[in-house]
């Protein structure tokens, strides 16, 4: 068997369960604001996705007890947060850490790279969730930057508040790891 | 239906007995009803010596028998005793024709009557014209090619130029410089002991939920399923293909013939020569998906002409 | 030695550029090219837009039209080579002998480059596109050893080689393969797609992760497996004598440990596949090949890249190159 260098570190079980019991409802304008700033910046990924635009793509991070349905139709593209994917009615479901579905979308992961290591697992339409990945690709879509911007004149704290973070995400996530590396030694 | 379609029996793909490869062309001079038959060693260059002995004769007795014969140079050449046999095959002056698996092959028949066998890439009619012009007379198109662009070719191709399909025979898909046949049996290439030679029908490739996939030929990767045209031949004789190939396999071959012929002359409806066919090659199932643009692997029926 | 890389979209060309690429290859959004992905490549305007780029930081851009034209109809591979020479691209990328005949009549000023989808395995085969059409590189396929690849740089020149050093590795000839068209329907010559992801199906059962392309399974992944494209060539399947990558395990092409000795072998240009992958792999993989680079140049210590985590079955090989792997 060919050994498997995961690489990205889920966030620690406990972290998850404490965030369990938070609302959805304030997360959803935060979304949809963040899925305006991003097709602003970036007009050419409805483009690049085509009549794959017409999708239900189910993001479901795995270490958070919440998960994103992504409507990118024009011309009311929508997100919105769930408890649970839905069984029924999706097009394609990409499942993995949150810090790999952020560094897909910010441009610092590989997205073949991510599935090759079973960081990523892709389900359902596999056109669809490559023209998704190579439509945020192709136009230089980082999630980080573009949300920063959305605010104007206070972008560049923002975008150092948004990096540190997702630099916490991945030292909570990276002392999880360790732990559960402890526990196998 | 047009009685002009001739029949080419392709060259043999595997890698068979010397002195079986020597009868099985006897016996095709002697009874088969093809008017050209290509031969020589297409796959793999450590074979060549085996047919080398029996090659003049094998000409001799096909050309004696009134046959056109071809002489089929390897599909991929990369060692350098490779290309001094192909050179060689290609710059020959004899009379006999040449058949081009290889584009290496193409400068030194230049001016010259030549054929292009399904190994060199013509997807077009401006690759067709193209390698008219420099003294093509036959030409093999690949088998992954659709109808319509069969069509296409055959409509645009210039006087002179003998479009021909290949028609029955498990379908050559891939070549490489590793032996597949060695690997699989845990041996180099250098050294494989001709282990190709126990499958002289191409080695089966299942897949792991125990489909029937593919067939390893040594460097070369066929279809498991057996390309069977008899049922698209009256479409194809309308599009003005001149020739169909029948690639040999461990059947009867005379007799595959046989009905494909009988199939053109309208002496035999297709669907009863493909229940003929299927009788003469039990082995494997029948594909012609590629004809139809659509999978290869697939067999469409055919409708009514 | 030149570094030729990839760039499947405009981001990913910018980041090339400024990741230190020589040249950057690329081709339009349709079936003209052999990486027609979903979402991927250039239309007209960014095409002009990227070489605008290029240019303004001393980097070329060579455009790919390395499918083979549609029978009747050749025009849209025609009009790719038209707009890509008013593009401003600084070669053209072409595998089909009526498309390299229409380029050297129609613009004869272009410089043009002969695909390894032409699978020009041998200097004959080479010599044979340098007289008709006047071509002056050549990109080698990946079936060739690293002294093979110097008998035919030797015997070729001026015309120039290019192999590739690192992504992923066709094991069939290039160019003379229709092993995804027998599963899909579509094929790498005529579609421009390798086992297209409209065709791929996984599906996590219980055993593991299992592949499935055009109906056939190709794969079955155990838990916590690295994995890898689901082409057929790197399947596992049953065959008499054996189980398993009966053609190629999982592997991706690195040549970097090769690349003195492909120095000394006369080739000219260094080529990086993967214009399907993402900005971070172009980022990481131009930047490790580009200190390889500079380091063999000054005489430097030889650096590995330590590229494994971008690879496919993040594993490696050195392929073709080495004798032993036929």
């Amino acid at each position: 068997m060919v050994p498997n260098h995961r690489r990205v570190a889920a966030l620690p079980p406990l972290l998850t369960a404490a965030l369990r019991p938070l609302p959805l409802a304030p997360l959803q304008p935060a979304l949809a604001l963040a899925l305006r700033a991003v097709l602003r910046r970036h007009p050419r990924v409805l483009a690049r996705l085509g009549g794959h635009a017409g999708r239900r793509f189910g993001l479901d991070p795995t270490d958070l007890p919440f998960a994103f349905v992504l409507e990118p139709r024009p011309p009311a593209p929508r997100i919105a947060a769930v408890r649970r994917l839905p069984r029924r009615g999706l097009d394609v479901r990409i499942a993995g850490p949150i810090r790999a579905l952020i560094g897909m979308a910010d441009g610092s992961l590989d997205g073949d790279a991510l599935f090759f290591s079973r960081d990523l697992v892709v389900e359902g339409d596999m056109a669809a969730a490559v023209a998704l990945r190579n439509a945020i690709e192709g136009d230089g879509v980082d999630l980080i930057r573009d949300l920063a911007a959305a605010l104007g004149p206070l972008a560049p704290p923002a975008e150092r508040l948004l990096r540190g973070g997702l630099g916490l995400l991945e030292r909570l996530a990276r002392s999880g790891a360790g732990e559960e590396a402890r526990a196998w030694s | 239906m047009s009685a002009a379609v001739g029949l080419t029996l392709g060259p043999v793909l595997f890698h068979w007995d010397a002195e079986a490869w020597r009868d099985f062309h006897f016996r095709i001079a002697d009874e088969a009803p093809v008017d050209t038959v290509a031969v020589g060693e297409v796959v793999c260059s450590k074979r060549l010596p085996f047919l080398a002995d029996h090659l003049p004769a094998v000409v001799g007795r096909l050309e004696a028998a009134g046959k056109r014969v071809l002489l089929s140079s390897l599909a991929l050449v990369t060692q350098e005793r490779e290309r001094r046999w192909t050179a060689e095959l290609a710059s020959g002056s004899g009379p006999t024709m040449v058949e081009a698996n290889d584009v290496s092959a193409l400068a030194p028949l230049a001016g010259r009557p030549h054929a292009i066998g399904p190994f060199v890439n013509v997807y077009n009619e401006a690759t067709a014209a193209w390698l008219a012009a420099r003294g093509a007379r036959r030409l093999c198109l690949p088998p992954e090619l659709p109808a319509a662009s069969i069509a296409a070719i055959a409509a645009a191709a210039p006087p002179g130029l003998a479009v021909e399909v290949f028609a029955f025979g498990r379908v050559p898909l891939a070549i490489s410089a590793r032996c597949y046949h060695a690997r699989a049996h845990g041996l180099a290439k250098d050294n494989c002991r001709f282990v190709c030679a126990r499958d002289p029908d191409g080695m089966t490739v299942d897949t792991l939920d125990g489909e029937r996939f593919l067939a390893v030929n040594g460097l070369q990767t066929l279809s498991h399923g057996c390309a069977n045209l008899i049922e698209d031949a009256p479409r194809l004789a309308r599009m003005g293909v001149a020739a169909l190939r029948l690639s040999p396999q461990r059947c009867d071959m005379v007799a595959v013939a046989r009905t494909f012929r009988a199939v053109l002359d309208g002496r035999m409806e297709p669907a009863e020569g493909r229940a003929a066919l299927a009788r003469l090659y039990p082995a494997a199932p029948f594909v012609n998906g590629f004809l139809h643009g659509r999978p290869g692997a697939e067999y469409v029926a055919a409708t009514a002409p | 030695m030149e570094l030729i890389c990839p760039a499947g979209t405009p981001a990913a060309l910018r980041v090339a550029v400024d990741a230190g690429a020589d040249a950057v290859y690329c081709g339009y959004a349709d079936e003209t090219n052999a990486r027609n992905f979903p979402g991927l490549n250039f239309s007209r305007a960014e095409m002009r837009e990227g070489v605008a780029y290029a240019h303004r930081r001393g980097a070329k851009v060579l455009v790919a039209v390395n499918t083979f034209p549609r029978a009747g109809a050749v025009g849209p591979w025609r009009r790719a080579v038209d707009d890509a020479v008013q593009a401003g691209a600084d070669a053209l990328i072409l595998a089909d002998i009526g498309l390299l005949d229409y380029a050297a009549r129609t613009h004869p000023g272009q410089r043009l480059h002969v695909s390894v989808q032409a699978a020009a395995a041998n200097p004959d085969s080479v010599r044979f596109y340098v007289e008709a059409f006047g071509v002056k590189r050549v990109v080698l396929p990946r079936v060739l050893t690293v002294a093979e690849i110097a008998a035919v740089a030797r015997a070729v020149a001026p015309c120039e080689t290019e192999v590739f050093v690192f992504g992923g590795l066709c094991v069939m000839a290039e160019g003379r393969c229709s092993l995804s068209s027998y599963a899909t329907g579509q094929s790498p010559n005529m579609n421009g797609v390798c086992s297209p992801a409209s065709h791929v199906a996984y599906r996590e059962r219980a055993d593991g992760l299992v592949s499935r392309l055009g109906g056939f399974t190709i794969n079955t992944f155990g838990r916590g497996e690295a994995a890898g494209y689901p082409t057929l060539c790197k399947g596992r399947f049953r065959t008499g004598p054996a189980t398993g990558y009966l053609f190629e395990d999982p592997v991706s092409l690195d040549a970097a440990a090769l690349l003195p000795a492909l120095r000394e072998a006369g080739v000219a240009a260094l080529k990086i596949e993967g214009r399907q992958r993402g900005r971070a792999y172009v980022e990481g993989v131009v930047r490790a090949f580009r200190e390889a680079l500079s380091a063999l140049e000054e005489g430097r210590p030889f650096v590995s890249p330590g590229l494994l985590s971008l690879t496919e079955g993040q594993s490696t090989t050195q392929g073709a190159y080495r004798k032993a792997w036929r």
